[in-house]
């Protein structure tokens, strides 16, 4: 018998998935919060503290697209079409705001335009990002292989609310972010927004956990029936932990990475959570991992290819963050 | 009148990758010709060369930084669009498009950030390095995308079970009948198009007395490449067309609006095809050219759309044109380097303003070409997704309706019509202010100029 891959694969994805919220998560975030800067040289700090890596983070959603069209082309098949409109706002805000980096700066005239091209665009796409989430945990209407539901059926007011629950959490991540990477009034105004972001985020994520369990009897029954209730408890007692911290890392104006740091615990807890709801489906009631896997030849053949270049691809990433480290300043990079 | 989702998520398919295109078929040009100068300068040491190879990289990166968001759009379009053939074919084209993914990735994490920040930083040998890998990633993204375009074309090494394909043979998969045409033909449209804005850019310079000794230089080398170039291309797509006429008699028909088999075949040089009632209407036709271009021969026997069913012919008038097109700015383009070759050998070149003029205005030659090309290529294809095999009718996602696509459409329409032309005045911006001296000046996608410094004493 061959190995099974589908492990791996879910691994893999899940990872590439989970990289893209958090990386392309604080840096939408700070696009989000560069709507309330105040002056030119704010945004240009706010936005130098992202130009260099933005677009190495974006890429992660290239590689978990097609990942998820690679490993998992079933769910692919069917959950792309069902959450149409939010993938179209997702990627045309993406565009606009993609370009705003160089066009802001090369096109001095519209800059007013530009600025809101990339403010605007990255609060767009993160709401459209968190519509899919919640679509996605609600699950779609299939037959056979395909979605057979209406192309506007994901708005929903759940999915809605998890659009509106991820700004809040992107919003913290950028917040994070700044509180790293600026200093001052920026920084001092970042904590503002972080604690802001954070009661938020800490609403939203309780509003779903109630919300989920209620809506879904086999994620209730994940959750509540014994001894999984001992077993994942650690994960909301864990949660509770970093919450406690978080508040008062943002707090305490001695401590610049542990704002981040702890909204990075905070958001793996979630997607963990939202994890342990789903498995072992990927389209949630209808297939699981398995069942919608691509042939065993094909994630063989790319998964070969994958596992060797994907370590390269993490270390280059760690090591341009590293190249970029510390503070930034309006005046270092547009000029 | 109805709105068919098919035929609107094909018009978006269409818009989509007919502005993407564009950009890689002058990034992938340009990191060649980059690499080239920096190594002309690595082993000259003529700062000349690397005084241009910095005015192109900044051009470069605001193309490729364009180049990314736009794709960021195409593998989402599969699903969004095209769910059924994605279902169906994914075991077969995931694994090319996701490759091309990573290797990208790859590629423009490790070396592009040298090559744009790099000018100052790393050595000479480095920085050179960092361009020769750049140009060999942009190479392997077109083989991977050029490799699935292919196989659609002409399908191999698979098996259908129950509506599903699944690979027997990755090396017939990879390798399929049209692939090495196909890529060699569109790779040398890539270096053809990038070439003939090199110099139009060096024209324009020239004429405005900017920059002068920088622009000589371009259009120099540039011209003598393209003597080589442009021919060699023709030759190509002569070469594709033998293998599509055995491959793809069908398509083969279409692009020529040829109705009936028969040997000793006229060429049409005009005509309107009427699909309806099979026959072509104001043809002008040379007797006997046909069956010679096609097949190489007077006496060879070229296909005609009749010998397929109805259902099994592309819309002929489009690839009929859009060929026409294609094949027409080839022969200009081998005009104008002719006589570009003419004028050298007289040291006429640099003074004859009128040439200099033309070249300005031949500038978005290639990219017509290239879409042109794509469009006969792809249009011609119709009406199968993979050919022969799968229908495109059978590949459209099944929940959409008429209006969600017409609303996608246009939302695609406006923000691509918003983004292009800005994206075009940026590079028009960049060519005014000429080749400088300054080294400082800025180099883009999204990037500043020089990396964000830290702060000294200042650990994060």
């Amino acid at each position: 018998m061959i190995l099974d891959f589908v492990p791996i694969w879910t691994l893999i994805l899940g990872l590439a998935v989970f990289f893209y919220v958090l990386l392309d998560g604080f840096d939408l975030g700070v696009g989000i919060l560069y709507n309330f800067a105040k002056t030119t040289a704010e945004r240009n700090t706010l936005m130098n503290s992202i130009a260099p890596i933005w677009d190495g983070n974006e890429t992660w959603l290239v590689l978990g697209g097609l990942g998820l069209l690679a490993a998992f082309p079933l769910a692919f098949a069917i959950i792309i079409p069902a959450v149409y409109f939010p993938i179209l706002v997702m990627l045309l805000s993406l565009v606009f705001r993609g370009v705003a980096f160089e066009f802001r700066f090369r096109d001095a005239e519209h800059r007013t335009f530009w600025d809101h091209a990339f403010g605007y665009g990255s609060a767009l796409a993160t709401f459209a990002q968190g519509v899919v989430l919640g679509a996605f945990i609600q699950g779609f209407e299939v037959e056979g292989r395909h979605f057979t539901g209406g192309s506007f059926d994901c708005f929903t007011p759940f999915s809605l609310f998890t659009g509106l629950a991820l700004l809040f959490g992107y919003g913290l991540l950028g917040a994070g972010w700044l509180i790293l990477k600026t200093e001052g009034e920026l920084q001092t105004r970042a904590r503002r927004q972080a604690r802001l972001c954070f009661l938020g985020t800490l609403v939203a994520v309780g509003i779903v956990s109630v919300w989920t369990p209620l809506a879904d009897a086999d994620i209730a029954h994940r959750w509540f029936s014994w001894p999984n209730i001992a077993l994942l408890s650690p994960v909301p007692l864990l949660t509770a932990l970093f919450g406690i911290l978080e508040w008062r890392a943002i707090a305490n104006p001695k401590s610049e990475l542990s704002p981040f740091f702890y909204a990075v615990l905070l958001f793996s807890l979630s997607y963990l959570g939202i994890a342990i709801s789903l498995f072992p489906m990927i389209v949630p009631h209808h297939y699981s991992l398995w069942q919608a896997a691509s042939s065993p030849d094909t994630q063989i053949f790319l998964g070969v290819g994958t596992l060797f270049l994907l370590p390269v691809i993490l270390v280059y990433t760690g090591w341009s963050y590293w190249v970029f480290r510390g503070k930034v300043r309006a005046d270092a990079g547009y000029h | 009148m109805t709105l068919d989702p098919l035929v609107l998520s094909r018009l978006q398919f269409a818009w989509v990758i007919a502005w993407h295109i564009l950009l890689p078929a002058l990034t992938i040009g340009l990191a060649s010709y980059i690499a080239l100068l920096e190594g002309i300068w690595f082993v000259t040491g003529k700062e000349i060369y690397f005084r241009v190879s910095g005015f192109w990289t900044r051009i470069f990166a605001v193309a490729f930084g364009m180049g990314v968001v736009s794709g960021v759009v195409m593998p989402f379009q599969f699903g969004t669009n095209w769910s059924r053939f994605s279902d169906a074919t994914a075991n077969i084209i995931s694994p090319m498009l996701a490759y091309e993914g990573i290797m990208a990735f790859t590629l423009e994490a490790g070396f592009l950030g040298v090559l744009l920040f790099g000018r100052k930083l790393v050595p000479r040998w480095a920085h050179f390095a960092a361009a020769v890998l750049v140009a060999v990633g942009t190479l392997l993204s077109t083989f991977w995308i050029l490799v699935t375009n292919s196989w659609m074309q002409t399908p191999a090494g698979y098996k259908i079970v129950n509506g599903i394909f699944y690979p027997t043979s990755w090396t017939e998969i990879i390798f399929s009948a049209s692939f090495p045409y196909r890529f060699m033909h569109t790779v040398a449209a890539f270096y053809v198009t990038t070439g003939f804005v090199v110099m139009g850019v060096a024209a324009y310079l020239l004429r405005r007395k900017r920059s002068v000794a920088e622009a000589r230089l371009m259009l120099s080398i540039t011209l003598w490449l393209l003597t080589l170039m442009v021919p060699l291309q023709i030759l190509l797509g002569d070469m594709q067309g033998l293998n599509t006429l055995h491959h793809q008699p069908a398509k083969l028909a279409a692009i020529e609006a040829h109705w009936n088999r028969e040997a000793r075949a006229p060429l049409a040089l005009f005509a309107i095809p009427d699909q309806q009632a099979e026959t072509n209407h104001y043809a002008i036709e040379v007797p006997l050219l046909g069956s010679l271009i096609l097949t190489h021969d007077v006496n060879g026997v070229v296909p005609g759309l009749k010998d397929f069913p109805r259902e099994d012919r592309a819309p002929v008038i489009i690839p009929f044109f859009a060929f026409r097109i294609m094949v027409g700015i080839g022969l200009l383009m081998l005009a104008l380097v002719t006589v570009g070759l003419w004028l050298r050998l007289r040291r006429k070149l640099y003074e004859s303003d009128w040439f200099l003029r033309a070249l300005m205005w031949a500038t978005p030659l290639g990219f017509i070409a290239v879409v042109a090309g794509w469009t006969t290529t792809e249009v011609g294809r119709q009406p199968w997704t993979v050919y022969g095999v799968m229908r495109t009718a059978h590949s459209v996602t099944p929940s959409l309706t008429g209006s969600d696509v017409l609303l996608s459409l246009l939302g695609y329409m406006t923000v691509y019509l918003i983004m292009f032309p800005a994206g075009l005045l940026m590079v028009r911006r960049i060519v005014r202010t000429g080749v400088s001296d300054d080294d400082d000046a800025p180099v883009g996608a999204g990037r500043p100029s020089a990396p964000v410094k830290p702060v000294p004493g200042d650990a994060s």
